[in-house]
Parts: structure tokens; sequence; C-alpha cells
């Protein structure tokens, strides 16, 4: 009965659907897409994994992952202190080093963001221009389960203490029971939430939770749908869940920024999260993204790597092609 | 610095211990050839990798002579078990020198180092291993308790895939019992030599497997020699018509994997991003020189245009060059001659009307290469459409039902592969059971195992390879009646075959080409009445 | 009074129906002492012609057709061929010139064999198929399918088992036939065409032709829409050339064989004229 329900308006599914978008609409949409078979999905993430990278191509590679960082934690136990020492990190990955960039963001809970900004002093701004941007959870992450209000309130409140960024979540409940104009309602309404007070937006990462979408046809069916509701960003993961970002389903969230792209000519972010550890899995991505999407994607307002240990691998790396010797753990600091 | 723009990352060839000059592989040992020598070559340069022998007619004798005499006092007695034994130590050599063989392989096809590092030498390995555990297991292989091997097999392989192609070959014969001569192709004989020296490590008795090297004449004498009992040919479906006729009336049991023009059929509700990376990898995997590629694209009408913006650009991401890179995709083509017949053919299809579209992408200067191409507005009657090319080539055509798909993919004397790329299952399996053809890949292309049965229907061979029906083609039922064989042919079962003279083989092929211009019905009926005896006495051939 | 008997005229058998050589010709078939037994069809080259249109018309439905179906039809054959138990004697005895013991023998041999074929129609698949286990998330398994048109030259020293021997395997997987029966006893072959025209096998599956192997065969091997011959009966032919002129198309050809046992019956048989169909599919849950 609530089929032919009108959804809220946003502008790209008023754009792509006409006028009425209707959560039939929707669905036809959606269901109309092409489906994805997973063997040759994960094989082709697995061919582009074997492209092999050599030393000047490498240092490039390493400090292009680091400025693509949100460098997050996001822990019950989080602190002012410890914030203060990821902003720390940020903005100095390595002491040791002066030339190594900054990453792009800190990512932290809410009632974090407050104590990110005041660490980042004249730091805070526009990673576009070199400067470390300030993202926020939101949306009772990281299970999303809590009512529309609390969710809107959460960010309304993060935007408010300063986020640059909203990364919220999908109502995946909603979503694997078919109620898809719920869950596109409900990005439209956190978009209208990240309005800030100068009438700008944060931008808005869309987490889809791809372990618990569960299937490929799922995460680009919740793709299209992020974009249609106005995400900047579509993301992989919170990173609370197992699997988290993988290499086949970037690649697929990928294909649908690029299709996004072919159709409307606007360019959509994407962001794994979760399980990137080492700089070899890094350059997988950077590489994915570069065959996929072209080299103009690695840029911080178009493709980031959540992520809070890959830091310390890539300076170790770092190290290694500076001095010509392997690294230790005890040379990189802790956060 | 653009990112794309991979540093070079070759594969340091530091593992291949090359020797200048290669003999021939005879009982064991390595001897010179009679022949004329002759200069492998490295297709991405043009320069030469070493010196290789021609065996002429006596030394096929004594190829020949050395697998007949191992199969009477080795291969034959030892049990299956043991066979089994030496075929794994095989499969394990082969994965202790992966790395040299795939760069051995790289340099002399041009083939990229990803496929030679992560396909060819892997497959060659599984190969060796799945049939090392059929040899104590042949009770089993469907044709009854007890079956027979067969003798001596000839084997002549292409240079497509060149030491997979052995494995095909080597593999299951000797589970089954026999003993080999192979021959590979002469552009690319250099991995089957170090597969010798394999065979030396695993300490393979002598004569088991011979590899003879050399051209077309070469390969002509090894089929027709009398002491032969199998042949088994991989190549070009007008060679394996040569070898068919030739050996007629011989006796000798024959499989043979020829040509084929594979439909990739796309269909409207396919896996986009996965058909698009199958139809790439079903027409550029190993730069299109594959029998069974997808090299002609059926693409459902209303997903042309969309289709093929997909395509192209994926192409733009193909890397073109050194095949001892790790990251290319696309290396040389095998030599001169197949660069003008794909340059050849290519050109025909553009005269005939087709469009021609290539990413751009440097050529190395030297070295012999052919850039990604595909080709539409090609109608069913181009000679693209029907002729295969045999390289990196794709031929467009569309269709606008299931029913036309099937006709066109089924209008071919060809029937070796064909791709289905659809998300509906009923309509998948529908498809697979109407389409004439070996190998059916549903939303896949190109993928081989050595369980899986690979071969053609129609003009593309008979037999298969892979899997138990592979064992089945170096086989023969306990109770199989004996070959039949024309007048006057040497029995190869028989006393003949070791010490026959160096110019048996020429001499039965010349009669046999006589033969063939003679219309049957014109036949003296003397010569039906001889032709009637030999065949009359055939009785059950006694148990080896 | 005795009754004047009404002779049988010894028609072709093509596409279902029964016509005359398009050529007009005859050759009279006589019994071993060299008494008139009757006039047959001398089959031409266009005959034989027509023959593999007919079977190539006949594929798709008979292949097509569900094996259960395939088994009921043949053994219907079996049927109706024992319910002429009399008359396939009388023609062996006739032609043959062997005792009616010997007749009996063949014709009962001949309608078991065509029983035990029958009954494979449904099993060869899972005898000569099977799953393979790849090394791949793939569903991949091989099937055995008919070739398609096959050719057959009778075994000529027999008048009906030789002829069931050959044609009744071929059929069993979806094949289609054009058969060149015994030159010397062809009668036998045509009153099997009217069994099987009797017994709901469709027109064009099985062709007879009668006349003389040395002239058709070589037309039937070198066809390029003959997609397999068996030359079990081809051994006082020249069928080294017919092999070879098979060749030119890489038609698969079965080498003679004879004696008593020719055509015996066998699996190798079946799977001599099938082709494996290997098919892959992709699995995953995702």
């Amino acid at each position: 009965m609530t089929m032919e329900r009108a959804v809220a308006p946003a502008q790209r599914a008023v754009d792509i659907l006409g006028g009425d978008v209707s959560e039939s609409a929707l669905k036809g949409y959606l269901d109309g897409l092409p489906g994805v078979d997973a063997v040759g999905l994960e094989q082709r993430a697995a061919g582009l994994g074997t492209r092999s990278i050599k030393t000047s191509s490498k240092k490039w590679a390493l400090d292009r992952i680091i400025e693509l960082i949100d460098l997050t934690t996001l822990e019950g136990a989080d602190t002012p202190g410890k914030v203060r020492s990821l902003v720390a990190k940020a903005l100095v990955p390595d002491a040791s080093d002066l030339t190594t960039p900054r990453v792009a963001a800190v990512c932290v809970y809410g009632d974090m963001v407050p104590h990110a900004v005041e660490a980042l002093g004249a730091a805070h701004g526009d990673p576009d221009q070199g400067l470390v941007s300030v993202a926020a959870v939101a949306t009772a992450f990281p299970s999303g389960r809590a009512s529309r209000a609390v969710k809107l309130a959460d960010t309304r409140d993060a935007v408010a203490a300063g986020a640059d960024e909203i990364d919220m979540v999908i109502d995946r409940g909603a979503f694997l029971s078919g109620r898809w104009g719920q869950v596109f309602d409900e990005i439209v309404a956190v978009k209208d939430a990240c309005r800030k007070a100068d009438g700008s937006y944060a931008h808005l990462k869309v987490i889809l939770e791809t372990g618990e979408l569960n299937t490929y046809d799922n995460v680009r069916r919740a793709s299209v749908l992020a974009i249609l509701a106005g995400g900047d960003f579509i993301k992989t993961s919170t990173g609370k869940v197992s699997p988290a970002a993988t290499l086949p389903v970037t690649l697929l969230m990928l294909e649908v920024v690029r299709d996004w792209h072919r159709w409307t000519g606007e360019r959509i972010g994407v962001k794994p999260a979760g399980g990137i550890r080492t700089s070899k899995d890094a350059i997988k991505y950077l590489v994915t993204v570069a065959e996929t999407l072209g080299e103009e994607w690695l840029v911080p307002h178009l493709f980031r790597y959540g992520a809070s240990s890959l830091l310390n691998d890539v300076l170790l790396q770092r190290q290694k092609l500076a001095s010509g010797r392997y690294s230790g753990p005890d040379y990189v600091t802790i956060d | 610095m653009s990112f794309l723009e991979y540093a070079p990352a070759p594969e340091s060839t530091s593992v291949l211990k090359l020797k200048d000059a290669y003999g021939l592989f005879i009982d064991g040992e390595f001897v010179d050839g009679s022949g004329a020598p002759f200069d492998t070559i490295a297709p991405a340069t043009g320069k030469k990798i070493a010196t290789v022998s021609t065996a002429d007619a006596a030394d096929i004798d004594r190829a020949v002579a050395a697998a007949r005499r191992a199969y009477d006092t080795t291969w034959s007695r030892l049990s299956g078990r043991d066979r089994g034994k030496y075929l794994f130590r095989i499969a394990r050599l082969v994965q202790e020198r992966a790395r040299e063989l795939a760069v051995a392989e790289s340099l002399d096809n041009g083939k990229p180092i990803k496929e030679t590092r992560d396909f060819d030498i892997p497959t060659v390995a599984a190969w060796f291993f799945y049939y090392a555990g059929w040899a104590d297991k042949l009770d089993h292989a469907g044709l009854g308790p007890a079956p027979r091997a067969l003798g001596v097999a000839a084997q002549v392989i292409p240079w497509n895939f060149p030491l997979m192609m052995l494995a095909w070959k080597i593999a299951p014969a000797l589970a089954a019992g026999n003993t080999v001569v192979l021959k590979p192709a002469e552009t690319t004989p250099l991995t089957s030599l170090v597969f010798a020296e394999i065979l030396q490590q695993a300490d393979l008795p002598a004569g088991v497997v011979n590899i003879v090297t050399g051209a077309g004449e070469t390969g002509a004498a090894l089929v027709a020699h009398p002491g032969v009992d199998k042949v088994a040919f991989t190549g070009s479906t007008a060679v394996g018509k040569r070898i068919a006729q030739t050996i007629a009336g011989q006796g000798k049991k024959l499989t043979l994997e020829l040509g084929g023009k594979g439909a990739n059929i796309v269909f409207d509700d396919a896996p986009i991003e996965q058909a698009v990376e199958g139809v790439v990898n079903g027409i550029f995997f190993n730069q299109g020189q594959v029998c069974c590629a997808g090299s002609r694209l059926l693409v459902q009408e209303s997903i042309h245009d969309e289709f093929l913006d997909r395509l192209k650009q994926r192409m733009r991401t193909l890397r073109v060059g050194d095949p001892l890179d790790k990251n290319t995709d696309i290396g040389a083509i095998n030599s001169a001659e197949q660069l003008q017949r794909i340059t050849a053919l290519t050109q025909a299809g553009i005269a005939e009307g087709a469009e021609a579209w290539s990413p751009e992408c440097e050529l190395p200067s030297e070295g012999f290469w052919f850039r990604p191409t595909i080709l539409t507005n090609v109608a069913t009657s181009n000679t693209v459409a029907r002729d295969e090319i045999f390289g990196p080539v794709l031929s467009v055509l569309t269709f606008r039902t299931p029913a036309e798909a099937v006709a066109k993919a089924n209008n071919s004397p060809y029937g070796l592969s064909a791709g289905i790329w659809s998300e509906k299952g009923s309509r998948t399996l529908a498809l697979a059971d109407k389409l004439k053809a070996g190998v059916i890949w549903s939303n896949t292309f190109n993928t081989f195992d050595p369980t899986s049965p690979f071969g053609g229907y129609k003009e593309s061979g008979y037999g298969r390879e892979g899997g138990r029906q592979g064992i089945g083609a170096y086989l023969q039922a306990a109770d199989a009646p004996a070959p039949a064989r024309a007048p006057g042919e040497l029995g190869a079962s028989g006393s003949a075959g070791a010490g026959s003279a160096a110019g048996a083989a020429s001499s039965v092929a010349q009669r046999v080409a006589k033969a063939v211009t003679k219309p049957a019905a014109s036949k003296s009926p003397a010569a039906k009445a001889a032709a009637a005896k030999p065949a009359k006495t055939s009785t059950r051939k006694a148990a080896k | 009074m005795t009754r004047l008997a009404v002779p049988k005229t010894y028609k072709l058998y093509l596409g279902g129906k029964f016509p005359r050589s398009e050529s007009g010709r005859t050759f009279e078939v006589r019994t071993p002492a060299g008494e008139f037994l009757a006039n047959a069809a001398l089959a031409s080259r266009k005959d034989a012609r027509d023959a593999v249109v007919a079977a190539r018309g006949a594929v798709s439905g008979w292949a097509g057709a569900t094996a259960y179906n395939r088994g009921q039809v043949l053994y219907r054959v079996a049927e109706v061929l024992e319910g002429r138990h009399a008359q396939f004697v009388d023609e062996i005895v006739q032609q043959e010139g062997v005792s009616r013991a010997a007749a009996t023998a063949q014709v009962d041999e001949a309608i078991d064999r065509w029983v035990w074929y029958a009954g494979w129609t449904d099993k060869f698949a899972q005898v000569a198929g099977n799953a393979n286990p790849v090394a791949g998330p793939y569903f991949n398994i091989s099937v055995p399918e008919p070739t398609g048109v096959v050719a057959i030259v009778a075994p000529q020293d027999s008048s009906l088992l030789g002829l069931v021997s050959a044609i009744a395997p071929a059929l069993v997987t979806g094949n289609t036939v054009v058969v060149v029966a015994s030159e010397r006893f062809p009668l036998s072959s045509i009153s099997l065409a009217e069994v099987l025209a009797t017994s709901d096998l469709p027109g064009g599956v099985v062709n007879v032709l009668t006349g003389s192997p040395a002239e058709i065969a070589p037309w039937l091997a070198s066809h390029q829409d003959v997609d397999a011959l068996d030359l079990v009966g081809a051994g006082d032919l020249d069928w080294v050339a017919l092999e070879q002129a098979a060749a030119e198309s890489v038609t698969r050809v079965s080498w003679p064989e004879q004696g008593p046992d020719a055509a015996a019956p066998s699996l190798e048989r079946i799977r001599q004229f099938t082709e494996t169909k290997t098919v892959w599919h992709t699995k995953s849950l995702l």
C-alpha cells in the first residue's frame, strides 16, 4: 500500500526518473540495472591486483595514498586526548620526514568533532587545498538502528560542531526487506540535515555496509540509490562488519560511478573502508581507480581510503624507499 | 607524472639457462638432427634465441623406433602406478622450474609473461597432475575393464600454447601407457626442449618421450610413419584434413583439434561489465591466437551501441608491448607470417565494408605487432565473419532474438567454442543445448581445466582432450576390433615400425596421395578384391 | 485352387515416403540359386542427395525429442518388428538361402538388439557424460550429443541383423541416418523401412537406399552435409578413398568390420557418433 507513496524529491532522482519520484518508479529503475556476475567481477579485480608498480611510480603512489586517507578512530573508548593525538599524526604523519604529505581527513564520532576542529586549528579545511578536513560518522553509526529523528539530530549536531563531511549509514534492514523508498527518503533527509549555517552542505558519504547487503546486485542497486538520493560519496563499509572493503566490491562501485559519469557528466566519490591495511593492498585500489575511472579520480574529493593502520604501513614503505633499508614498526608512531 | 605509465616491470631473464643450440631429443639423449638447423627467434624483437635441429625422415625413423622399443621393453611393462609416479614427478619438476619455463615461453612465443606465469605453465603442471592419477585407474575410463594402450603416439602441436599443448598431448598419452614422438611448432620449439631436460631430471625411461623439431615436412613424415599407432594433431583445419587423408587406411586412431570461429553471444540482460571483460578476454587473450577465441561478437541489437562504447573504453586500457613486462596485456604476434595473415584478412574485411577501430597505442619498432582491433558493420557473408583470423581482431555482428543468435552462431563450418552472456538461466541452458560447439562458456570465456574435455564439432575436429574423455583418446577397449588397414599397410603392432627404412613413410604418403585422386567407383574389380582381403581377415587383436 | 500371390514393389525410403529412384532404375534381386525375387530400386546419387536433405531436416526434431520419447519410439519399432517376424524370416530365407532356424535366429537377435539399444536412449548420457570438478567457481558438465547426419554402408553379408546393428546405435542419441543397404540382400531393408514408417519414427530419421554401395557411397562420403560416415559394411569397397573423401569436411569415419561379429552391440557404437559438449557456468552466492 506504500508502493505509490511519493518519496521526497531529490534533484538527481527527478532528473533521471522524471518529476514523479514514486517508490515504484525507483524500484523499476533499480531493478532494470544490469546484473553482476560475481565470478567475472572477482576475476577482473584479481587481474587488476596483479599490476606491478616499481620505484618512481611507487613513490608517487605511496604519497598519493596518504593524501587520500581518512585517518580514523571510531572506538567507544575515544577521548579528546586520543583525537588530538590522531590529528597530530594526520598533520605530521612522519616526524622523521617532513616531506610526508598530510592525510585528507580525520574521521571521528560526532561528539569528537569539536576536539578535532580545535586540534586542527588553521590546518582545518579542504584537503584539495592541502588542508585536513573533519569527517564525522552519524545516523546511529554503525548499525543505523535508531529513529529518523535521532539520526537527523546526530547529523545536525556534527555539522554544527564543524564537521565538513558526514559518513552516514543506510538502513540495511529496510533495504534488504525491499523498502527502497524508505532508504531513499532517509538519505535525502540526512543530506538536508547536512546543510550548514552558510547554506552550503557538508559532503555526504553514504555507507552501504556491503558486507550486510551481501550480494553484488544489491551493492549496485544501493550505490545507484545513494547517488540518486544525493550522496556525494558512496562508501563500502563501517569497518565494524566483516567483510568490509574488498577490491571486487570497490571495483563494482567504481563502475557505477563511471556509468553515472557517462550518463550525467557528474563525478561521484568512492570510499573503500575497513580491511585495507597494507601499502600493497592500497596500491591495488589505486590501480583499480585509475583503470576504471582514470587518474583524475585520484583526488581527495573523489576517492578516499577509510583506514587507521594503513598509514603506518605506507610510512614504513616510504622509509624503505628513501633509505634503501627495510624499516620496522618502532620507527613509526602508533597513531 | 602520469600514474598509469607504470614503470616497466620486466621479468628477469636471469632464470633462463638456455643453450645456443638444441638437438633432437631421441631415446633419452639430445642428438643432432640430419636436416638443416634453423633459428628460433623472439617475436617481440625479431632477435635469434637459439639454433634448433631439423629432423629428417631418418631422424623420424630413429625416434619412432626408440618409442617403439621403449613401449615394448619398458613402458608397457610398467605398472600403472609407476607410470603415474613418473607423471607426478614431471608435474612437480614443472612447478619447480615454472618461472624459467614462463620466461622461456614468453620469449619464444611473444605472449605476455602474465599469461605464461599465471596460466600456461600452471596449466601444464595441472595437466600432468591430473593425468598422473589416471594411470592406475584406467578401468574407470569408460572403455570397460583392462583397456589397452594404442602403442606409439605421434603428436604434432601448434605454436600458440607451446608447452601447454605439449602437456595436453603427452600427459594422457603416457598415463594410458603409450609412448610418444612429439613435434613442436617450428616457431616455438624452445620450451619443448627445456621440457626434455625435465624428463631427464625425472629419469623417465629413454625413448618414452621423443621430441623432434622441424617444420611442416617433419610433422608430415612423423604422422605418416608406418610405425605410429595414434596421431594427435592440434593446428589448422587445412593441415588437419591433410593428415586425415594421409593416414586413411593406416589403422591409426586420430584426434584433431582444429580451427574455430567462436561466437560470443551477448544478450541485453547480460551482466554487462563482465560481458565486456569476457569479450576482451575472448578475443585478446594470447593476442587472439587461440583456436577457441570468441572472434565473432554477436551482440543483441538493442544494446549494440552502448556495448561497443563500453568495449572501446575498456580496450583503451589494454597495454600492448614487451611480453616480458608484467604489466603487458597484449604481446607480440608469433611470426612474420602470422602477422601477414592477420593483416591481409583484416584488410579483406575492410575492403568488404567493415569499419576497423583500434585504441591508440604505440607499437614497438621491432618484432611483430598488431593493435587490438574491432571490426563493426560486418555482415555474416563477409570473410571476417567466416574465416579464422587467429589474431586480435573481433568481428561484430548483431542479432534480434535468441533464435537468430543460435542460427548465426551455428552458421559456420567450425564448431569449437561459444559464449553466452545472460542472467536468464532457462534461456542460457536452452541455448547451450542448441549451439553446435564442443565448449560452451556461460558468463565466462576461455577457461580451461584438465578435468574438462575440450574439442570441437564439425570442421573444428574430433576427439577430446582433457577429462575422462581425454584419456579415452589414447586407449582402446579390451575387446575392440583391430583397426582396419588398407592393403599393404605395415602394421605398427606387428614387427614393422622399429626397423623400417627411412623411405617407408614417404612411400606410404605417395601411395595414399594417388588413391585420393582416384574416384572410388572406378576402381577395378581386382583392386577391389585385394582391398577386401585384409579387412576380411581382421580379427580381435590379442591383448598385449 | 491356390491363390495368386500379390508381390511387393520394393522402393526406396526417403523422408518418410517410399519413392522410386528418381533415375527410374531398378535391379533384380535373386535367391542364391538365381531365382528372381523382386526388382529393387537402384538408387542414384540424386537419391542419396535427397536422402541427406531429408535426414538433415529430421535432425532437430529427433535430437530435440526427449530421450524418454526416443526410447519409446525405438521400443515401438521393436514391437512392430516382432509383429512382422514371419515376414522377415521368409525374406531372409529367400535372399540368403539359409535355413528357417538360422533366419529365425537372425530376426530374434535383430529384435532383441533393437530393444537393447532402445533402452540406452535415456541412459547413455549418464554413462558417457559427467560432471567435471574444475579448479574454480564453475558448474561444469560434459554431455554426449548426436553428431548429426550419419551415412552408413550397412554390413553386406547380412539381410537384417547387420542393418539393425548399424542403424540402431546411431539413432539412440538422436542422429539421423542415411543407410545404403546390403547390395545382395536389400529386401529386408525396405521391409524394415515399412516397420519404421509405421512406428512413430518421424519421417527422415532413417532413410534407406538400395542399390550399389560402390556407386552411392562416394557421394555420401564427400557430401559436406554428412557429419559422420560409418563404413562398417564397406570392406569390399575402396574404403580408404571414401575415408579420404570424408576427410575433406572433417567427417567422422568409422572403419569397416567384417565377419559374423561385425557391428557387434557395444557402447562404442553409440559413442562413435556423438560429440562431447562441455558447458561451463559461473557459480556464486554473491
